[in-house]
């Protein structure tokens, strides 16, 4: 029980007192490290703020000492001046009698005030060498260390406490002895520091008020100033930001001739000449896009009288000698070739010129992929390999473009089985929540190490010197590459040397959403270990 | 048989393996002369290439169609949407893309020109019942509301398959195979073309079909007779 309550505790400690705090703090580091001008401010603030205490110190130390200083000196002078007065006033005193004392203190406080220098004297006060309690006149305490250097016979000064009536206030006390009828008295003077203190509380005032002042202006001249600066740069850095989200012809309004303006027209000189750059390239790629679709379309009539040519002649092929007829079968079939790779060139080029659109369906992967196993069939008897599909039981639903997925796992079921050598191809697919995946493993030749990032290069060859089968155009996979990227899915290889290859598939279920993970593993189960694996992952468009 | 091709080479060699089909082709090499030898020859069939000199083929096309319902097979280098839409919504029947192989384009144009010897009569009533639409198909007529509908065979062919079974639903792969004589999955495009130049002509309102309906995900039945 006590647990829980700990843990309620300490869990409501954090949402209500912690938590805030954090995100307060989270909230001014954030501030100060996204603000200059803030981060500016704050610093003039405290190097101001602390030379303008350090002055101010200063400055009312001086000043407190020098009035002091003053009023001690008057202090002194008025009461070797009243040293006189005391004196012949209490050679006829009998320090015994403690109203002759008093009256003789009255006597000399009255000469002293009466005398037109005054220090400021407020009373004074006699004691005699050993003052019993009731000697000590009551509103004043003299302190035992003043008492002590006047008893050895000296002119003493010290600041203390007065009673001023029913207040406290801020003092000086002269002391010395006199010499009285019978013995020596203590005589001493006690002069209220009221004034000086209204002085130095004034002064005190003034330089805390002119220093706060002058910190304000100090940090308002930074603001203002950073401001001019920063507004600028970030003028510019807006423009920045626009410029590299596509929009070429963002510039700055540039005025006058100061290094700001200069900032800003080197940065519009800049964008100028950029925005120049990426036209040309721009201009040159499109042409050149242009030209390679134009070809394809260009090649594509003749290609179509030479195709009918031929199957004519094929048509025929009994009736020539074994040369002709032979040579007749061998240009139908390079023609085919032929007419394949223009199809896939044509297909790069749409991708190539951006034009390339999705038909995206709902539909079941599984279908496509029986689809595309039915198609390869044929192939798969010839190579002698075995195609081994895994299938979930339950429907895949996923956003496709059904022809272009099932081009792609054509592609790779081929690319498998013209690799394979033979020996079983493994087609597996897997569902999660956000993906599927298709991955097509052989056990073939398999790739060497960092062969897996080229092999979706374009007319990318494995092996040069081994004769392809299927007769692939070599832009297969790129082509495949391509059509994933289409749907923001992947397109992965994994392969070893030996061990045969696989490449992976991966979709959303949903178009249009992110991919953070794949059902299946591009590297496959027992080969984990040292894998060479290219993730060909897509980079934020 | 009329076959509009700039290529002289192509349309050449196009006579010589239609001939050898036993076709009868005559030839035009410009889009501006197509329109005259049309009216000459009164071909069964056209072929057309969409790229010409002088006139476009997609110009010729509507030209033909606003003359008569004479099947239309486009010969076009690009298969992209845009292209093949167009000169479908033009009025071409169907297309095919270069480099075709003959036998393809011979099938092609034999299921456009596959004639239906229905001898016996048979009349298919479907639509709307204050309206209905009345086919009568030997003789190759339809009508709505006592006044004649002009179809093309190709959107009659269309049509009737879609009348002869009322309530079934065709999805456009089987429309494909009866109307257009493929045997393997083509281009659906052909069918929602197709479709909506047959319901500009025999429905009231083509935006809110009576006579050919859409089913959704699936394909197209015929309304309620």
């Amino acid at each position: 029980m006590s647990g829980e309550r700990t843990t309620d505790t300490t869990s409501w400690l954090y949402r209500r007192v912690l938590h805030p705090i954090r995100l307060a703090a989270d909230a001014v580091v954030r501030a100060w490290q996204s603000s200059l001008q803030l981060r500016v401010a704050a610093t003039t603030l405290v190097i101001t703020g602390v030379a303008v205490v350090v002055i101010g110190v200063f400055i009312v130390d001086q000043v407190a000492g020098g009035v002091l200083e003053a009023k001690r000196n008057a202090a002194i002078g008025q009461a070797r001046l009243g040293q006189e007065s005391a004196r012949t006033s209490l050679a006829e005193t009998d320090t015994s009698v403690p109203g002759d004392v008093e009256a003789a203190r009255t006597k000399i406080t009255a000469d002293l005030t009466a005398n037109g220098q005054s220090a400021g004297l407020f009373t004074t006060a006699l004691e005699s060498e050993s003052p019993s309690a009731n000697e000590i006149t009551p509103s004043v305490a003299i302190p035992d260390g003043l008492r002590r250097l006047v008893q050895r016979s000296n002119l003493a000064v010290q600041y203390a406490p007065v009673r001023d009536g029913d207040r406290t206030v801020p003092g000086l006390i002269v002391g010395e002895p006199v010499s009285a009828r019978t013995g020596v008295l203590d005589l001493y003077y006690l002069f209220p520091l009221t004034a000086e203190e209204q002085t130095i509380a004034l002064v005190q005032r003034t330089v805390a008020v002119s220093g706060l002042a002058l910190v304000l202006l100090v940090v308002g001249i930074a603001l203002l100033v950073t401001r001019q600066v920063v507004r600028p740069v970030r003028v510019v850095s807006q423009t920045a930001g626009r410029l590299a989200a596509g929009d070429l012809s963002q510039r700055i309004r540039v005025h006058g001739a100061d290094d700001i303006a200069r900032l800003g027209r080197s940065f519009n000189d800049m964008a100028g000449s950029l925005q120049r750059q990426i036209r040309r390239l721009e201009d040159l790629s499109r042409l050149q896009r242009r030209f390679t679709s134009d070809v394809s379309h260009e090649l594509r009539t003749p290609l179509t009288t030479i195709r009918m040519a031929s199957e004519l002649l094929h048509a025929h092929r009994d009736e020539f000698p074994p040369a002709l007829s032979r040579s007749v079968e061998l240009l139908n079939a390079e023609l085919d070739r032929f007419e394949s790779l223009l199809g896939d060139l044509l297909e790069i080029s749409r991708y190539d010129a951006g034009v390339a659109r999705l038909e995206s369906e709902t539909a079941d992967l599984r279908g496509v992929v029986q689809a595309t196993v039915e198609a390869s069939r044929l192939l798969a008897e010839r190579q002698g390999s075995e195609l081994i599909v895994d299938l979930p039981d339950e429907p895949v639903p996923v956003d496709m473009d059904s022809r272009r997925v099932e081009r792609i796992l054509r592609n790779l079921v081929g690319n498998a089985l013209d690799h394979g050598e033979g020996k079983p191809v493994e087609i597996r697919v897997r569902a999660d929540a956000d993906a599927v995946a298709v991955a097509v493993r052989d056990h073939g030749v398999g790739l060497r190490p960092g062969e897996a990032g080229l092999v979706f290069n374009r007319f990318w060859r494995g092996d040069p010197s081994r004769s392809r089968l299927t007769g692939g155009t070599g832009l297969g996979l790129a082509i495949s590459l391509e059509d994933a990227r289409l749907h923001d899915g992947w397109l992965q290889a994994w392969g070893e040397r030996g061990k045969g290859a696989q490449f992976r598939l991966t979709l959303p279920r949903v178009a249009g959403h992110t991919l953070l993970a794949s059902p299946l593993p591009l590297v496959p189960d027992e080969d984990v270990h040292e894998a060479d694996s290219f993730e060909f992952e897509e980079e934020d468009a | 048989m009329l076959v509009v091709d700039d290529d002289s080479a192509l349309a050449e060699m196009l006579g010589i393996v239609l001939r050898t089909d036993g076709f009868e082709p005559s030839f035009v090499a410009e889009g501006s002369r197509a329109m005259q030898a049309f009216r000459e020859s009164k071909p069964d069939i056209v072929l057309l290439d969409l790229m010409l000199p002088g006139m476009s083929g997609i110009d010729v096309c509507r030209g033909i169609r606003a003359e008569s319902g004479t099947p239309i097979i486009m010969l076009t280098a690009k298969s992209d949407t845009v292209d093949v839409v167009l000169g479908l919504e033009s009025g071409a029947d169907d297309y095919v893309v270069k480099p075709f192989k003959p036998k393809e384009l011979v099938a092609r144009m034999r299921a456009r020109l596959r004639h239906h010897e229905n001898l016996v009569s048979e009349q298919l009533t479907i639509g709307p019942a204050d309206s209905p639409v009345i086919i009568d198909v030997p003789a190759h007529q339809v009508s709505r509301d006592g006044r004649p509908v002009a179809l093309t065979p190709l959107e009659f062919d269309l049509l009737v398959a879609l009348a002869r079974k009322p309530r079934q639903v065709f999805t456009r792969e089987v429309l494909l195979e009866q109307v257009w004589g493929y045997r393997h999955a083509a281009d659906t495009r052909l069918v929602n073309v197709h479709v909506q130049r047959l319901r500009s002509k025999v429905e009231r309102d083509p935006e809110k079909p009576e006579v050919v309906l859409t089913v959704r995900g699936v394909g197209y039945k015929a309304g309620p007779p």
